[in-house]
């Protein structure tokens, strides 16, 4: 546990945790300074795989823009692309039909629960603990078969259209959905026996890596790591979009502010995004999933519009200043990670480098997403 | 004279090619295993089941180029792998596999084996110092305090057992167990009640002195790359690893020899070295288990298992054998 | 609501706040049905927009309440906002080459239920772009402060590690400067 430090000048050491390091999952950079196994101080460095897919938007129309919101997140890349043409039919005034938002909605949810599979079977071995990542990637591999039936790719789905769905669900993909559901419930029972119960797990995640709700409020964190911070926050509730306002569900908070806290919410999290899709193949409703008349070129009217989404990770925002062209003037991604990254080099001053990599799991990063 | 010199030179290459062939199949069995318990089919290419896996193996890290660092201390980074491997295999020759085999019995075969042991702990910190590497430096001296704690209940547990049997020989604690179960060391008698509570104090300190999960923390490739051998590469990095399954034998033989009747059967039937080969084999199998079930403990948390837990209890259990063998 | 209290509490910021309603007004009477035209008079006609405090439709732009402010009344807004509680959402920047200004955009939002979010521009001419920082009241504008001026240049007072954070460490360019070229 971190004790009370007192360092004399000459005594530290300087560790780059990264570019390539394996407990970053990506190419991140921590410059930390050490005194033996404590942190004194930590830098991120950011910026390796910077794409710069601001100025992408900038200088190609909006559809053309769609693709590259996927290469954000690579793990929970609908929820981005939903924020993106949530926004631009906000900007552009386009009517969406419901059965599209419907498909919308329970598309992202099944994305979010991989996005948290994804996560659970990493941090779990960013602990140490190899084998629920293979529990977990099996499970989001249904997930993946499913959305790959209806969306054409695995990963870096562009299926969203402006207006509504570049294709409709078919019969398979609801019955497979249909049947995933109770096997994903006992899966999440069976990870709970495993892991969470585990005495190791817990000691390592326990009062670890303490975020408090002010510093959350600070640093701009939202998603699982406010929620874990006791704040009952969730774009989907505080500040309704798409047709989450028709689903009953809840929002996991806990208050510990620790790691373990984190995981928690994102353990309870898969089973609101379950219920959500149970209730979404429910209430699904026939119609077209395109609006029968769009525009065929998209021009905003000058203006400035935002939209923010809860994906996977937290709060993305999206900022269009249009000047009425084709093209955005100006088009600014808030990636939520980027914002629970950077309370990282405060939060871990004087933890031990281990607790400060678990914390750095439960943050549940995604490097692609914070360079943009 | 000649023949028993022979005798030995014959009896320390079956040693170390007992040891050698161990920590190649171990390491097959350690992947098959893990693919068992991680629902995926491990190695299966290489020959039927995968066996030729380790041969594949050994033939690429014999290939591959030997790198060492810029600014390594090369003598140092030359000889720890070496220093991992040799005692391991010295250990051997002193174990008894069945009541004629054994290479050379000594009678003070538990002082050797543990001597031998904590020049693992040694080789860990060179590797870690000579490579010049942060990530090394922080691992070994990991390594070395886990290895410093942990003797200690390991050692408190043997003198227990060694005031019990009145012998160090490893042949005649085996000895002293004969008979069946119920003279097992691990089974509980009136003058040694807590004996189940010393095994899985052992048990537990041979995991952490092997440097196996979830007290890797060594290696601990989630925080520090991969710990002491970060830059080993070929052949080194075989060394360490053939090492580590090595002393996986050597401590699941202690096991067996302290606390679990050696080669003789549980109940007292046809005892000879197939038991002992099961027993062990069983051991290491629980090791594996162990490895891919459990995510890695912190450094404060092992230490202070080892001296607020372990030692206190193991102490409190050499006091209370003491006290009771002097009253029955 | 905490969107009449801070709308009060950052009207009063404003020495005078009548004129600046009426500005805002005129645009929307004019404009014949959208309301995004009373959002940017800048482009429609060429005149800049005037300092003040405007309210927003959510449901249209996005967001609850719309200031603009000079650089030096930048710290006495957002401890404002910092007061009410509000966290920082983004910070970012516009390039309005036309009207050789740059404009800072902070982007604020609240955690509870009484949904408000809030948005504070400030322009600074393009030749000597500065703003005062405001990593001293949220640190987590420390980042967002960086990455505005890595892409505009934009030149931040007081910052204490303005150094570049997703270019490269060595960079002197701004890639989302309007006039800029690869």
């Amino acid at each position: 546990m971190s004790g009370p430090i007192h360092i004399q000048p000459g005594e530290t050491f300087t560790l780059n945790v990264g570019p390539q390091h394996p407990a970053t999952h990506g190419v991140l950079r921590v410059k930390m300074e050490m005194d033996g196994e404590y942190i004194v101080k930590a830098e991120t460095v950011l910026g390796y795989i910077h794409r710069m897919h601001e100025l992408m938007g900038e200088n190609r129309t909006y559809p053309q823009v769609l693709p590259n919101l996927s290469r954000l997140d690579y793990l929970g890349a609908l929820g981005y692309t939903h924020g993106h043409v949530l926004a631009v039919e906000r900007a552009a005034g386009i009517e969406v039909p419901e059965r599209a938002e419907y498909i919308r909605a329970i598309t992202v949810e099944l994305n979010r629960v991989a996005s948290h599979l994804f996560w659970f079977g990493a941090f779990v071995m960013d602990l140490g603990g190899f084998t629920p990542l293979m529990y977990a990637i099996q499970d989001r591999e249904h997930i993946l078969d499913m959305l790959e039936a209806v969306t054409g790719s695995r990963l870096t789905y562009c299926y969203y259209r402006f207006g509504g769905l570049y294709n409709d669900i078919d019969d398979d993909f609801i019955a497979a959905a249909k049947a995933f559901i109770p096997r994903m419930r006992k899966s999440l029972k069976k990870y709970d026996a495993l892991v969470t119960g585990n005495i190791i797990f817990e000691k390592r995640l326990k009062d670890i890596g303490p975020i408090s709700a002010e510093m959350c409020r600070k640093y701009g964190a939202t998603g699982p790591v406010a929620r874990g911070a006791g704040i009952d926050f969730d774009v989907r509730k505080n500040e309704p979009y798409s047709v989450y306002p028709e689903f009953d569900f809840d929002i996991p908070v806990y208050h510990e502010c620790d790691s373990l806290a984190r995981y928690k919410v994102r353990m309870e999290e898969m089973e609101q995004s379950l219920r959500i899709v149970e209730q979404g193949l429910e209430k699904l409703p026939d119609g077209p999933i395109m609006p029968a008349k769009k525009p065929k070129l998209i021009k905003p009217p000058a203006g400035d519009y935002y939209q923010a989404v809860e994906t996977a990770r937290g709060s993305f925002g999206i900022r269009i200043v249009s000047d009425g062209g084709k093209n955005a003037y100006r088009f600014k991604l808030r990636s939520p990670t980027y914002s629970n990254m950077s309370l990282f080099d405060e939060a871990c001053e004087g933890m031990m480098i281990m607790d400060a990599l678990a914390m750095m799991g439960s943050l549940d990063l995604v490097i692609p997403e914070i360079d943009r | 004279m000649s023949l028993t010199i022979l005798n030995v030179i014959i009896a320390v290459v079956i040693a170390i090619g007992f040891a050698a062939l161990n920590a190649a199949y171990l390491v097959w069995a350690e992947r098959r295993g893990a693919g068992r318990i991680q629902r995926r089919p491990g190695p299966n290419v290489n020959g039927p089941l995968g066996l030729l896996q380790p041969l594949a193996d050994g033939i690429k890290l014999m290939t591959k180029q030997l790198v060492i660092p810029g600014g390594a201390d090369k003598a140092l980074f030359m000889v720890a792998p070496v220093l991992a491997m040799a005692p391991a295999i010295i250990s051997f020759v002193t174990i008894p596999f069945s009541e004629s085999i054994v290479a050379h019995s000594m009678n003070i075969g538990v002082l050797m084996i543990f001597a031998f042991a904590s020049l693992s702990g040694f080789s860990i910190l060179l590797a870690g110092w000579s490579s010049r590497n942060k990530y090394g430096m922080m691992a070994s001296v990991r390594a070395v305090s886990q290895n410093i704690s942990y003797e200690v209940p390991m050692l408190i547990t043997v003198i227990t057992i060694v005031m019990m049997t009145g012998t160090m020989d490893l042949k005649e604690l085996v000895a002293a167990q004969s008979g069946g179960i119920w003279n097992w060391n691990l089974i509980p008698s009136l003058s040694s009640p807590l004996m189940p509570v010393a095994f899985l104090i052992f048990f537990i300190c041979s995991l952490a002195e092997t440097n196996r999960a979830p007290f890797d923390l060594g290696e601990a490739e989630s925080e520090l790359v991969a710990g002491f051998h970060t830059e080993y590469g070929s052949m080194g990095f075989g060394l360490f690893f053939m090492g580590e399954y090595a002393n996986i034998v050597i401590g699941a033989s202690l096991i067996t020899i302290l606390f679990l009747g050696g080669w003789g059967c549980p109940l007292g039937l046809f005892p000879g070295v197939w038991w002992f080969l099961l027993k062990i084999y069983m051991l290491i199998f629980s090791f594996i288990w162990i490895r891919w079930t459990f995510p890695r403990t912190t450094i404060y948390g092992l230490l202070n298992l080892s001296w607020k837990i372990l030692i206190p209890i193991s102490l409190f259990n050499l006091l209370l054998t003491a006290g009771l063998l002097k009253v029955f | 609501m905490i969107k009449d209290t801070v709308k009060q509490a950052l009207q009063d910021l404003f020495p005078d706040p009548e004129p600046v309603a009426e500005e805002v007004v005129a645009p929307a009477a004019e404009g014949a049905d959208t309301d995004e035209d009373k959002k940017k008079p800048v482009k429609k006609k060429e005149e800049p927009r005037v300092n003040g405090v405007l309210e927003r439709d959510h449901a249209e732009h996005g967001y609850d309440i719309d200031v603009q402010l000079d650089p030096g009344e930048l710290l006495a807004a957002v401890m404002i906002i910092d007061k009410a509680g509000f966290f920082l959402e983004s910070i970012t920047g516009v390039d309005w080459i036309k009207e050789d200004q740059l404009e800072a955009v902070y982007d604020f939002s609240r955690y509870d239920f009484d949904t408000c979010r809030v948005v504070i521009r400030t322009r600074t001419p393009r030749s000597a772009p500065k703003i005062p920082t405001i990593s001293k009241i949220y640190p987590g504008a420390g980042w967002h402060e960086r990455e505005t001026h890595d892409f505009f240049g934009i030149k931040f007072d007081g910052h204490p590690h303005l150094v570049p954070l997703l270019l490269p460490e060595d960079a002197d360019f701004h890639p989302l400067l309007k006039d800029f070229k690869p």
